[in-house]
């Protein structure tokens, strides 16, 4: 199964380095939304608490610029059936979730340079705890975008449909990252933001057991 | 029938209660209710309130529940049952907003304050739309009910996170939150029993009014449904001979 897993990803891997969809609207998306907050700022410097927020606000509506994609494309080039003959749920799945991991890591990766650049406020005091949280809120990212690109796609590909049906979803994520990234700054210690951090482990193993076993249902028609 | 009369006393009654019934110091008679500081007057919204929150989280229970059936029987009732609670749980959690929003005006001086019971049920409003806004978008019943149901199942499995990320997040203003010094947990000390009773007689009173609703619900989306196929078929026969 993970080898199969592996030849699906690199499948979706070589299509997109032939392509460069996702990584062109995705890098363009990045720039276009750090501009409109850096021209809306102006010369202000805002605060710690507002830095943190609009910095998981980029990754949020970056990701969903760009996640749809995963499922969406099979779609759009009448891929699905060949895809359900050859592999089991499970395994299209993992393909897709590891293409669109390595695709939140990227992208969140140049969020984050971005704004240790651009941002005066974005001061990292307790590097291993921003670290952990970059780490785990990604994977949670990854897995409840992919899980709602699955049911967008069965759907017919509505695009403005993607941010509506993920964003409940992601709320109590978000919301402990944005706290997480604020505790970073504020240079807590690893055992004071124990609680938080458990939630985001939570939250990911959960996402993950309940995806993987809903799947099935949205895979075969 | 007669249930429905009964049913309907009882609303009634706890309405007229519920308003009428004077809140003073020191109850001496049955219909006086104690007076609870920091709620005063504003502690009445409990008997209509709390019936409204409560049937939010049974209908969005029973919606989950219908929608898991469904999935395993693949019945499109279950899924007519599932849709119905949810858009009753939809119509109770805009009830609920409303007089919670009306009701902080008054207590907390604004309408609105994201605090994390506030924030919760803005989230589950936000599940409930998301929920209606897919089911719009598909044509095909059998991929509509499949694909909601499995929304709703992951949709509830984020629930038990915003019970526990809210109130570390947000301070609470709720009566009942763990931090609320002044109004604590009032339903279990410092009602007394003639406004406990009048409390869960309105629980019992609204429960039996929603499990009706729904049954009604549930039976016309069914009947709806049946209805449409049949004139699907006849004007396709029609066509053909």
């Amino acid at each position: 199964m993970i080898a199969k897993s592996y030849a699906l990803f690199k499948k979706d891997f070589s299509s997109e380095l032939r392509t460069r969809y996702a990584i062109n609207s995705l890098a363009m998306f990045i720039i276009v939304a750090i501009s409109v907050i850096l021209f809306s700022i102006g010369n202000e410097t805002i605060n710690e608490s507002l830095t943190g927020g609009l910095f998981w606000v980029v990754i949020f509506f970056t990701a969903m610029s760009g996640l749809a994609r995963a499922f969406v494309s099979e779609e759009e080039r009448g891929t699905t059936l060949t895809l359900q003959l050859i592999a089991s749920p499970s395994t299209v799945f993992s393909g897709k979730l590891i293409f669109n991991l390595i695709l939140v890591f990227c992208m969140n990766f140049v969020i984050a340079v971005l704004y240790s650049a651009l941002f005066e406020k974005f001061v990292v005091q307790n590097f291993t705890l921003f670290f952990v949280t970059f780490i785990l809120g990604n994977i949670g990212l990854a897995v409840a975008s992919t899980i709602i690109a699955a049911i967008i796609a069965k759907a017919g590909a509505k695009g403005t449909l993607y941010p509506v049906l993920s964003f409940p979803i992601l709320l109590p994520l978000i919301l402990t990252c944005v706290q997480l990234t604020l505790f970073s700054f504020d240079g807590t210690s690893f055992e004071e933001a124990q609680f938080e951090l458990a939630i985001v482990v939570g939250y990911d193993v959960i996402m993950l057991t309940a995806s993987y076993m809903l799947f099935d249902f949205i895979w075969k028609d | 029938m007669i249930w429905k009369i009964f049913l309907f006393i009882l609303l009634v009654f706890v309405s007229i209660a519920g308003i009428v019934f004077p809140i003073v110091e020191n109850p001496s008679t049955w219909y006086e209710f104690p007076l609870i500081p920091g709620l005063e007057e504003n502690a009445k919204i409990i008997f209509f309130h709390v019936p409204t929150a409560w049937l939010l989280v049974i209908a969005f229970l029973m919606s989950t529940v219908f929608s898991f059936r469904y999935l395993r029987n693949k019945n499109l009732n279950e899924d007519a049952k599932a849709y119905s609670a949810a858009q009753l749980g939809m119509v109770f959690s805009i009830l609920a907003t409303v007089t919670g929003a009306v009701w902080a005006k008054f207590a907390w001086g604004q309408f609105w304050s994201w605090d994390p019971r506030q924030t919760s049920i803005f989230a589950i409003l936000l599940i409930y739309g998301a929920l209606f806004a897919l089911r719009s978008s598909i044509e095909s019943e059998d991929k509509r009910a499949t694909l909601s149901a499995v929304y709703s199942l992951i949709a509830f499995v984020t629930v038990p996170f915003f019970i526990f990320v809210m109130p570390r997040i947000m301070k609470g203003l709720h009566p009942g939150s763990a931090d609320d010094t002044n109004a604590g947990p009032v339903v279990d000390f410092q009602m007394n029993s003639s406004m406990q009773l009048i409390f869960f007689l309105s629980l019992i009173g609204f429960t039996i009014l929603y499990l009706w609703m729904w049954r009604v619900g549930y039976r016309s989306i069914i009947i709806r449904d049946k209805l449409n196929k049949q004139q699907i078929i006849s004007t396709a026969s029609g066509q053909g001979g």
